[in-house]
């Protein structure tokens, strides 16, 4: 198992590396001069040298990459342009409402997509199978962007059941929490139909019934837990879409997440913290990846042998 | 599946193309007048804050959405397909270095990276179409590369390979279509993706600007008037669910038919 461990820490240190690296050359893409892009046209050569010396934006380029790359590892990435905070406390300050929302928007994911999707393979290839698997294509195809004002037309303006905007409340939770939580939702429940389905096919399940066993009992402890590792898999390597999806959600309900932050970053061509936002949801999804890949690795030995 | 897919597809193409000519109404003109106006027979999607007709905006929304679609998809699939072939098929060094790539540009979950993208780049279409592209080639080299190592081992492309064919014969007649079905089947998942993305970005403000019409603007155009004007969110993003969906159906559909034994799976 350490072995499993060491050897896909590794793997991860060149991706890290390469996410660094993409993160940081952002900066370089703006076109023209970043600086003035960022200060705007009216401001004095002065302004325009200070920020750039700021930035070290003056300095080569391997210098600008090697002092990036040090400060990334420290938690050092600079300060915003617009609030002269640093970036590591603005994004600190706005993390506990983004992983707030993501637990919350997972929990809503799995309580509905489990039930339904073990439904969907206990009728497989009825209707109730035909309408649950509909009903998750369509839940993968309507975006967050249009779900949550539709949500707040219906819960806030016309039942004015929810908040539609904040954070504060349990029920300011409500709406962000469905909105992120349901394209989530549609995948599960598609890959717990699939894979219920799979193992409501082998012989343990068969063996069980002829021992007397009930049909609920043999799905729920026989089958439904022998299908979970795959179904957990998913819903980490979904956590990259709950952090993207972060960004848009938190936008609609005004929350005070990162991915908020983020756009309102990209508003204000405040640089500094746009790299530091992107920075920080992509190391976590990588993080994430690698948590998901261990844990399989500890639920199937075969994994960590391969 | 794939019938109710094909049917909502054509439907959506045949809006795209001639829906613009049947309304007779210019998508940018304005009656301030009648902004906010609900629908009626005149205007039966109604009128958004600047008084313009929200049907014939969204009919001019599609062609928007199949300009990026195509090209992202087209793009996409082909460059995926070529760096896919190449890294399957010689594999050494070129594939570790295709492979590396392929892992940072997975790590960043989603849209996030065309979002950085467009934020450095500017708003615009043509760099939505260059942030999903960039995004989007990926999944389709992952997808050739794992085609392309299976069939180098088939006989007759080793039996190919012994009678002294090209490697570029051997890979254009032999190796690369074995994987055409399954970069159809990505493709038409691709399309959703793209449309998707686009309106993603145009409703952040980061996509198609203003008066162009595009769905994403539409709707983040919307956002200011939930309360007095639904409508404004209702039909763009109606617009958006009901396309998706049908490439959803139909690449679903696609990949039960080119592929029987993953019917119901995924």
């Amino acid at each position: 198992m350490t072995r499993f461990l060491v050897r896909r820490l590794l793997l991860t240190i060149p991706v890290l590396l390469g996410v660094a690296t993409l993160v940081f050359s952002l900066i370089h893409l703006v076109p023209g001069d970043p600086v003035q892009a960022m200060l705007g046209d009216s401001a004095s050569p002065q302004d325009i040298a200070d920020l750039r010396g700021r930035l070290g934006l003056d300095k080569p380029l391997w210098v600008q990459y090697g002092a990036f790359l040090k400060g990334a590892v420290r938690g050092d990435l600079g300060s915003s342009l617009r609030t002269n905070q640093t970036v590591t406390s603005a994004i600190l300050e706005r993390l506990p409402a983004t992983f707030e929302l993501a637990v919350a928007a997972m929990c809503v994911a799995a309580a509905i997509a489990i039930p339904l999707g073990i439904l969907a393979a206990v009728r497989a290839g009825t209707r109730v199978d035909y309408a649950a698997t509909t009903l998750a294509l369509v839940g993968i195809s309507v975006p967050n962007f249009w779900l949550g004002p539709l949500l707040a037309i219906v819960f806030s303006i016309e039942l004015g059941w929810l908040p539609v905007s904040g954070r504060g409340s349990a029920a300011n939770l409500v709406l962000p929490a469905l909105t992120l939580g349901a394209p989530l939702a549609a995948v599960l429940a598609r890959m717990t139909r699939a894979s219920v389905i799979e193992e409501l096919r082998e012989l343990y399940v068969l063996a069980a019934r002829a021992k007397g066993v009930s049909f609920a009992r043999a799905v729920l402890h026989h089958a439904f837990r022998n299908s979970l590792i795959p179904i957990v898999t998913v819903f980490g390597l979904q956590f990259g879409a709950v952090l993207t999806g972060a960004v848009i959600t938190e936008t609609i309900f005004a929350w005070p997440g990162v991915g908020r932050l983020l756009i309102q970053s990209i508003a204000f061509r405040d640089y500094p913290l746009v790299q530091g936002c992107i920075l920080l949801i992509a190391v976590t999804y990588v993080a994430m990846n690698l948590l998901t890949d261990v844990a399989y690795g500890l639920l199937d030995p075969r994994i960590r042998f391969e | 599946m794939l019938r109710a897919g094909a049917v909502i597809v054509m439907l959506g193409v045949l809006a795209a193309v001639v829906g613009p000519f049947l309304t007779h109404v210019d998508p940018t003109a304005q009656n301030l007048a009648l902004r906010l106006a609900g629908p009626s027979w005149a205007h039966p999607f109604g009128l958004d804050e600047l008084g313009r007709d929200i049907l014939a905006r969204v009919l001019a929304g599609a062609r928007i959405s199949f300009l990026v679609g195509l090209t992202v998809v087209s793009v996409s699939a082909t460059v995926g397909t070529l760096l896919g072939t190449i890294a399957g098929y010689f594999g050494g060094v070129v594939d570790d270095a295709i492979g590396r790539v392929i892992d940072v540009l997975l790590a960043f979950p989603g849209l996030l990276l065309a979002i950085a993208l467009v934020a450095v780049l500017g708003p615009s279409l043509g760099n939505v179409l260059f942030a999903l592209t960039v995004i989007g080639w990926v999944g389709y080299a992952r997808l050739v590369r794992g085609q392309v190592l299976r069939a180098r081992e088939f006989e007759y492309v080793q039996a190919a390979r012994a009678l002294g064919a090209p490697t570029a014969r051997i890979l254009w007649r032999h190796v690369v279509p074995t994987a055409i079905p399954a970069v159809v089947v990505q493709s038409t998942l691709g399309m959703a993706a793209a449309i998707i993305g686009e309106a993603a970005l145009s409703f952040l403000g980061l996509g198609v600007q203003p008066p162009t019409p595009s769905w994403g603007t539409m709707l983040n155009g919307g956002r200011a008037h939930l309360l007095d004007a639904p409508h404004l969110t209702i039909f763009p993003g109606l617009a958006i669910a009901v396309l998706v969906l049908g490439f959803n159906f139909l690449g679903d559909g696609l990949r039960d038919f080119t592929d029987p034994k993953l019917k119901g799976k995924s």
